[in-house]
């Protein structure tokens, strides 16, 4: 056995408070931001967790010494998006909540997040999910990868983590292509809803997780200034948000032998054939 | 007045259907470039000219790593063109080259756009097209990826020569991802479903039986996609998955047999221009949103429909 396979992991998870997509969602008129009341953790996110969690659990468990930090940028309710990992099984949070991050894009998101990456000391692998639900840019684990100098393996529908030889196995699309790609650790790696099925929090591990410490910092302690971040750092400037009429129901028939008919009837008189 | 980059990782023969929305977006503006990650064909640089692209730059794809290579031809472009405007596909793949040099090169980036006016706002769907927003770069340099079926397809009225120069690269700064194998794909005669103009999608209600669906979009020429219920039930592929997790499209025409529509399957297909739903629940949250809702058995409308277009048709 190598001296490699012996050292413990450190694995960062991206975890996200978003609004809950069950409900209606609004961007304010006056800050042109979302309105992040009813958040609750990025449902796509939890892959994530559960692909760490399953990592740890193949090379000798949390026993071996490896740790699952879960990670997330925001305000103060964002910390219960930590807590949900930590009751998934994450051994350990860290929040960066600063009030000077509100506004800020994806290059000054993941300027945030690179620089709450590196406040960890050897970090080998940061995971994230395919998208958060609300803003659906699906960019910044790219982002990190560029900022960290990590590899970059995104959107894996399966993963393969080698231990002793430190390296990521992954299985993603690519247009016409199934493509396997493999890349030695530090890796920026998200996965898709398809990587695995993301365990319920028991009750042992909400237990647990009661007794699991967050670490909050602010920026100063991950050595960014506030004009890095929020709106001043980011490179876009969002002029306008406007709520589109939403869709309203049109006609409805019910079958009695001629539906086919008016349904092509529907389409020639919308010139759509 | 701004100078267009476009950027496409390939190009088959001649451009797709998202690829002309793009160059018909850049026509619109002065100095329209494109730049390739590979080597265009004859016929290619042919179409590209009858958009008023006068320059092609280009750099054959050595394959080593992947990713690295798109990533320095775009990076090399930006610098050689010094363009304001940056166009790329939607797909998850561009998305994240365009991130990458707007993180690199202290630009903007912003995904989903549907336009980009003369004075770079670009207008982008929010919350999954409940919203849409009007966003412009800070910093000078606005990168977009520009969803399929937002722009008309216009080609200018001109066969303009087109330039080709070969790009010179540095050596890769990123870290290397080997690709290990690639399988290709089955392929399919139908419209890849992001772009298709028209979407035929089943659901739960197929109960696994996808040949009326198949039927109908065979017709219409169209494309056809899914619910995750379908998917994850093995009855289709997962390419097919329209939602949240799934493809996002927005046809002229979006035809729902058997789908319930919750909300991650309506965040996949709420834009599209006309939806008609079929569904034997009358109580189904997809009628709410349906221009047309047909409360039936998707076994017999979908043929019959089917039947009727070719009858009309013939």
């Amino acid at each position: 056995m190598s001296d490699a396979n012996n050292t413990p992991l450190t694995l960062v998870v991206l975890v996200k408070h978003v609004p809950d997509v069950q409900f209606d969602r609004h961007i304010s008129q006056d800050s042109l931001r979302l309105d992040r009341s009813e958040s609750v953790l990025s449902e796509l996110d939890e892959y994530a967790v559960e692909a760490a969690l399953a990592i740890v659990e193949d090379n000798g468990g949390f026993a071996a010494g490896h740790q699952v930090i879960a990670a997330t940028v925001g305000p103060s309710s964002s910390a219960n998006s930590v807590r949900k990992a930590l009751q998934m099984g994450a051994s350990s949070g860290l929040h960066l909540n600063d009030d000077a991050i509100a506004g800020s894009d994806t290059v000054a998101t993941s300027k945030a997040l690179a620089a709450l990456v590196s406040h960890v000391p050897n970090v080998d692998l940061v995971l994230t999910g395919m998208a958060s639900t609300d803003a659906e840019t699906s960019v910044i684990a790219a982002q990190l990868a560029e900022r960290l100098g990590f590899a970059q393996l995104t959107h894996a529908q399966s993963v393969e983590f080698d231990a002793a030889q430190r390296e990521v196995t992954i299985h993603r699309e690519h247009g016409d292509q199934r493509l396997t790609l493999k890349a030695a650790l530090p890796a920026v790696l998200s996965v898709t809803d398809q990587a695995n099925n993301p365990r319920y929090p028991n009750f042992k591990g909400i237990m647990a997780a009661k007794k699991k410490s967050i670490e909050e910092v602010d920026l100063a302690a991950v050595g960014l200034s506030a004009a890095e971040v929020g709106t001043e750092g980011s490179t876009t400037s969002v002029l306008a948000a406007d709520k589109r009429p939403s869709r309203e129901a049109g006609t409805i028939i019910t079958d009695s032998g001629e539906a086919g008919i008016a349904l092509v009837d529907f389409l020639a008189e919308q010139k759509l054939i | 007045m701004s100078s267009a980059l476009v950027f496409f990782s390939h190009v088959s023969t001649v451009p797709s259907k998202a690829q002309r929305e793009l160059l018909t977006l850049a026509s619109r503006f002065e100095n329209p470039t494109v730049a390739i990650a590979s080597v265009p064909g004859e016929e290619a640089l042919k179409v590209f000219g009858s958009y008023g692209i006068a320059t092609v730059l280009q750099a054959e794809n050595p394959q080593a790593s992947f990713g690295t290579h798109e990533l320095s031809v775009l990076d090399a472009a930006l610098q050689h063109t010094d363009a304001d405007l940056v166009l790329l596909e939607n797909d998850s793949f561009s998305r994240e080259l365009g991130a990458r040099i707007a993180v690199r090169r202290n630009a903007a980036i912003v995904t989903d756009v549907i336009d980009v006016s003369a004075d770079l706002i670009a207008t982008k769907d929010e919350l999954a097209g409940g919203y849409s927003a009007s966003v412009k770069s800070a910093t000078g340099v606005l990168i977009a990826t520009v969803k399929p079926n937002s722009i008309e397809d216009a080609p200018l009225d001109c066969q303009d020569s087109v330039e080709v120069k070969n790009l010179e690269l540095a050596a890769p700064l990123v870290p290397a991802v080997s690709i290990v194998a690639a399988d290709q794909k089955e392929a399919s005669d139908r419209p890849a479903l992001s772009e298709a103009r028209i979407v035929v999608a089943g659901g739960r209600g197929v109960d696994g039986d996808f040949s009326a669906v198949e039927d109908l979009a065979d017709a219409l020429g169209a494309a056809i996609g899914a619910s995750r219920a379908a998917t994850d039930a093995g009855w289709i592929s997962h390419d097919a998955q329209i939602g949240q997790t799934g493809v996002t499209v927005s046809p002229q025409l979006y035809i729902s047999a058997g789908i319930s529509g919750a909300i991650q399957q309506k965040a996949g297909m709420q834009t599209s221009k006309f939806i008609v739903a079929v569904n034997k629940d009358m109580d189904a949250p997809v009628f709410e949103i349906a221009d047309l809702g047909i409360v039936g058995d998707l076994a017999k409308v979908l043929p019959q429909a089917a039947a009727e277009i070719r009858r009309r048709q013939a």
